[in-house]
């Protein structure tokens, strides 16, 4: 074959890109295979291709695309953390004349590939699955607005997740760190394919992203169900609302600033080039302008999440719900006007940076006021420690001091000092592990009965919660004060002995979480293990106020036999009151949507495509790219995407639920 | 019981240490004036949102304690979910704060501006009217530390010398990505960009040796971009002078060019002697002299640009071991910058 030809067909890619050099991805490689042969094999000995691939794969139902977000959320956090364990492990040995294990070539790409899995594959993924899942339940629809378009929208964000994992096997990662800033991810410094796969994975995973934020914006604002105004909508759907607002308006920012960085790299434009009147400073701005409306698209529904476990545990009506709704419009708006300052220190005036500064500290007050609530919805309430409840109270307390260091940082004087540092490090881990991650925790044991129709065990639970807790405080302190030290971020080697011992301690902190995430996964076995005796058929184990429990667990397909009418914000408390009796007769047939493949083919299609650009293989990019689009116009010619659940169907699933309601009763 | 307040005891006790090794450092206390008027806002900051901070975590576990479930004495109103009063108080209490906070932000920040040249030299003494700040134009290069002096004509790489109570003015450029010029004993950082030039004004108050690196990630070299910078009595200044005018070679442009090639942890070097154009030709992208100067092609695009003809005069020059493209120079009269010496 001809040179020409093979550079046609295989681009750059050669078996050089294998890194058999390196023990470390030969270790976890083959931990891959075996891991991927033992799931693959308990597939085939379960009988269970055709359930995966027409039930799950194919399903359009928002319930099981809302589980296998959290599933890849979950297993992304794995990876992501095997990351964090390798940066705290080596920080922590590599001192003096001790190099550590890990050149920085190697550990470039780690903390770069920690902060991307993180962000947009671990607290995404889980995000979206639980707006994905409780959303519509607790507007009382019986899906989202676009069921197939929320199908490829899971599939897109998981071709990104494929690209990030194939480059630890394949090439490798970018050396940038995680927002890639130009010059350093332009061509003449980063000519390599780690950057390009930084670049196609997140603009695949961003379609998905952008994809879902306009289904759950369609879907809050249309399918509500009667009586339910915009002010009687539970907290969490106001939450999961702004936040596909700030998605919708914001990704596109993202993927425009990257399609400018992917022109410089594929195309020879020079955007954010430093020769020819590229400025990276625009880069650094339009990346921010996205960046940090996307620490509150994580923040927000998390906020939702405690305040429906508050109120819950609590016993209580939330307290301010019109304040709550206020305070998250608030910062939704504001969260636009801030992102300068994530750069204090490249040199605007002081009257820009206190412009910035000061916006930043405005969102502290509705900040404040949702924390004020909660704490007086706790207030004459009747507190039960269930393990939802803890993280909430974990979170209050964790929060607020990330809260004060991320206000300190925005003071501009301050951040020149802590910039870039490990203070700054610690505060937006504080806020992200002791906000997003105890969030999604709390809401994960929280609706876990809603979705499975058994309660996550309690026991294993506290032990997640207390080790992550303690765990965090133990990892993250020492790095406010390693930042106070003048200590910089995304060091792999030391000179300075006498900052050691801080780095041991903080990897100690990285051990106890680790032990938070074994006892998670302990809590998923033994739950599993003892389903029967935490099996709930009430559909309500935890005498909750909104909709989704008041249907059963896990909800049948079409959610509600029929469509509740609502009368306050919360819905189900308020028909508990008044005595709701559910219907048992007069069922109708339901009309529902179809599952199809065309979702995962066209997502897969997409992924290929991204993967041929990322090594140069033009001829498959022609071939991959006509097929994605041949594929989506196929797709709009088929016309059986609908059918109905027949009455006697919805009669049988109710008269079950029946009995097995008298049963427990 | 004992044993169970023990517990929390320590573990408040072991926050406290923690607090107090964060209050002896080098940010928290510094030994230059600009540095330590920061450091003194991060406590003022901090203390001023304790006030908030504190009571929400004592209430927090306050009422999670008195309200829990088997405390059948504590109040139960399940449903009290309004009081205008209370509302009040929660979003006026944080606004109260941050109004005191954003003041304190505009003023610190406008004397704080990095740009802004120094008024005093420590919270005592102001700067005497007609005093000249030293000038250092910082080079970040592929991984070390350029400092150029042109009042003394001499340069060093990563090692910076200042003399103790005088106005520092620095500007701050670099070669090819973006960094941050850095010196937590002396003054908060400030980016170094290519074809872009920042400043930082500051000032050394106790003679020392102290570190300055790059506080921004810049590739692989990056942690080992450091350097040492000595606060030094007046005297000993001139003598540090001295020292690199004795020992130091030549930094002319050609000079430059094998410098700026990626290298790590390099070694202090001296220049007794540097050409007075190089660092506005590192600021124009123009050493090499093969490549036009960004200054001359703003003239141009102020002018009107030179439309589809500019696209003739970019092309493709070796570059480490790669090319890139770039617009090339233009013949000028007078060579202006000397672009000449530069030619292999």
């Amino acid at each position: 074959m001809s040179d020409h030809l093979s550079t046609l067909i295989f681009g750059r890619l050669s078996w050089e890109a294998v890194p058999f050099h390196e023990p470390i991805l030969i270790a976890t490689f083959a931990m891959v295979v075996l891991g991927g042969a033992f799931v693959l094999g308990a597939i085939t000995k379960l009988n269970a291709w055709g359930t995966l691939w027409h039930d799950w794969i194919c399903s359009i139902d928002h319930k099981r695309i809302g589980i296998m977000y959290i599933v890849l959320g979950l297993l992304m956090l794995l990876r992501g953390f095997a990351d964090a364990v390798m940066m705290r492990a080596q920080q922590a040995v590599a001192f003096g004349g001790e190099a550590g294990f890990l050149p920085p070539h190697h550990y470039d790409q780690i903390f770069t590939a920690h902060g991307v899995i993180m962000i947009f594959f671990v607290a995404m993924p889980l995000v979206t699955g639980l707006m994905n899942y409780i959303v519509p339940l607790q507007i009382g629809a019986r899906d989202v607005a676009f069921p197939f378009l929320n199908n490829f929208s899971l599939w897109m964000t998981v071709g990104g997740a494929v690209l990030v994992m194939l480059s630890l096997f394949v090439g490798e990662f970018a050396r940038t760190g995680w927002l890639a800033y130009p010059p350093l991810s332009g061509l003449l410094q980063s000519p390599d394919v780690g950057v390009d796969y930084y670049l196609w994975s997140l603009q695949i995973a961003g379609i998905g992203t952008t994809l879902s934020g306009i289904n759950l914006i369609a879907t809050i604002v249309k399918m509500r169900a009667p009586g339910m105004t915009m002010m009687k909508m539970p907290v969490f759907t106001w939450t999961a609302l702004c936040t596909n607002v700030l998605i919708v308006a914001s990704f596109p920012v993202l993927a425009g600033a990257l399609a400018l960085l992917l022109m410089d790299r594929y195309v020879g434009t020079n955007f954010f080039t430093a020769d020819l009147g590229g400025s990276a400073m625009l880069y650094v701005n339009l990346i921010w302008i996205w960046g940090h409306p996307e620490v509150y698209i994580l923040v927000l529904p998390v906020f939702g999440v405690f305040s429906e476990v508050v109120s819950t545990f609590s016993g209580k009506k939330l307290f301010g719900y019109a304040s709550m709704v206020y305070a998250t419009v608030v910062i939704t708006i504001l969260s636009y006007l801030v992102w300068l300052h994530h750069f204090f220190t490249m040199g605007s005036g002081a009257s820009v940076n206190s412009f910035f500064g000061i916006t930043t500290m405005i969102i502290s007050i509705p900040t404040g006021a949702k924390i004020f609530n909660w704490l007086f919805t706790m207030y004459h309430g009747r507190i039960k420690f269930e393990v939802p409840m803890l993280w909430t109270i974990g979170f209050m307390v964790t929060f607020v001091i990330g809260g004060m260091t991320g206000v300190l940082l925005a003071v501009p004087p301050a951040d020149f000092v802590l910039h870039n540092s490990l203070f700054l490090i610690a505060h937006f881990h504080n806020v992200i592990i002791g906000g997003v991650v105890f969030g999604l925790f709390a809401g994960i044991n929280y609706w876990f009965p809603k979705a499975f129709g058994f309660k996550l065990d309690a026991f294993w639970g506290k032990v997640s919660f207390w080790c992550w807790l303690v765990g965090f405080w133990v990892a993250f302190a020492p790095l406010y004060v390693l930042g106070l030290m003048g200590v910089t971020r995304r060091i792999s080697h030391f000179d300075d002995a006498s900052l050691q011992i801080w780095f041991q301690v903080a990897a100690v902190g990285a051990g106890i979480v680790a032990l938070g995430i074994a006892a998670f996964l302990m809590q998923l076995w033994v739950s599993w293990r003892n389903r029967a005796a935490l099996r709930d058929v009430t559909g309500d184990p935890w005498h909750g106020r909104t909709l989704e429990w008041s249907t059963s667990s896990p909800p049948p397909d079409y959610n509600f036999a029929f469509t509740p009418v609502v009368h306050d914000h919360d819905a189900w408390y308020d028909m508990k009151q008044r005595g709701h009796q559910r219907p048992t007769q007069g069922f109708k047939a339901i009309h529902m949507p179809k599952n199809t493949a065309a979702g995962v083919v066209i997502a897969g299609l997409a992924t290929l495509c991204g993967f041929a650009l990322i090594w140069h293989m033009w001829l498959l990019v022609g071939l991959s790219f006509a097929a994605v689009v041949a594929a989506a116009i196929i797709h709009t010619f088929n016309y059986h995407r609908d059918f109905h659940i027949e009455a006697g169907i919805v009669e049988r699933t109710e008269q079950a639920r029946t009995r097995a309601l008298a049963a427990a009763a | 019981m004992t044993n169970l307040l023990q517990a929390p005891a320590r573990l408040a006790l072991a926050g406290l240490l923690v607090l107090l090794a964060g209050c002896d450092t080098v940010v928290m206390k510094p030994s230059g004036d600009v540095a330590a008027q920061q450091a003194q806002l991060i406590v003022a900051s901090t203390l001023l949102m304790l006030l908030i901070i504190v009571p929400v975590i004592a209430l927090t576990l306050l009422f999670a304690w008195r309200y829990r479930q088997s405390n059948a004495s504590a109040t139960y109103t399940p449903d009290w979910d309004h009081s205008t009063r209370l509302e009040l108080v929660i979003w006026g209490a944080p606004l109260l704060i941050i109004i005191a906070l954003g003041a304190l932000t505009w003023i610190s920040t406008h004397k704080l501006d990095p740009y802004r040249p120094l008024d005093r030299i420590d919270a005592q003494r102001p700067v005497a009217a007609g005093t000249k700040p030293l000038v250092v134009q910082v080079v970040a290069l592929d991984w070390k530390w350029l400092f150029i002096y042109p009042e003394q004509g001499i340069a060093t790489v990563n090692e910076l010398a200042a003399p103790v109570d005088r106005p520092i003015e620095f500007r701050i450029t670099a070669s090819t990505v973006m960094n941050s010029f850095y010196v937590p004993a002396l003054a908060g950082q400030v980016y170094a960009m290519p074809g872009m030039e920042t400043k930082l004004h500051a000032v050394i108050n106790q003679p020392g040796d102290y570190e300055g690196f790059s506080a921004n990630y810049s590739g692989a070299g990056f942690s080992g971009m450091r350097f040492a910078f000595h606060g030094l009595p007046d005297a000993d200044f001139g003598r540090w002078v001295e020292r690199n005018r004795a020992e130091g070679a030549t930094l002319g442009r050609v000079d430059y060019l094998k410098l700026e090639q990626p290298s790590e942890r390099e070694p202090v070097r001296r220049y007794a002697k540097v050409d007075p154009k190089l660092y506005p030709a590192i600021l124009d992208r123009c050493v090499d002299g093969r490549q036009m100067c960004q200054s001359q092609m703003m003239a141009i695009d102020a002018a009107g640009g030179l439309g589809k003809g500019g696209v003739q005069g970019v092309e493709r020059q070796a570059w480490r071991g790669t090319q890139r493209a770039v617009v090339a120079a233009m013949c000028t009269p007078a060579d202006p910058y000397g672009t000449q010496a530069a030619q292999p």
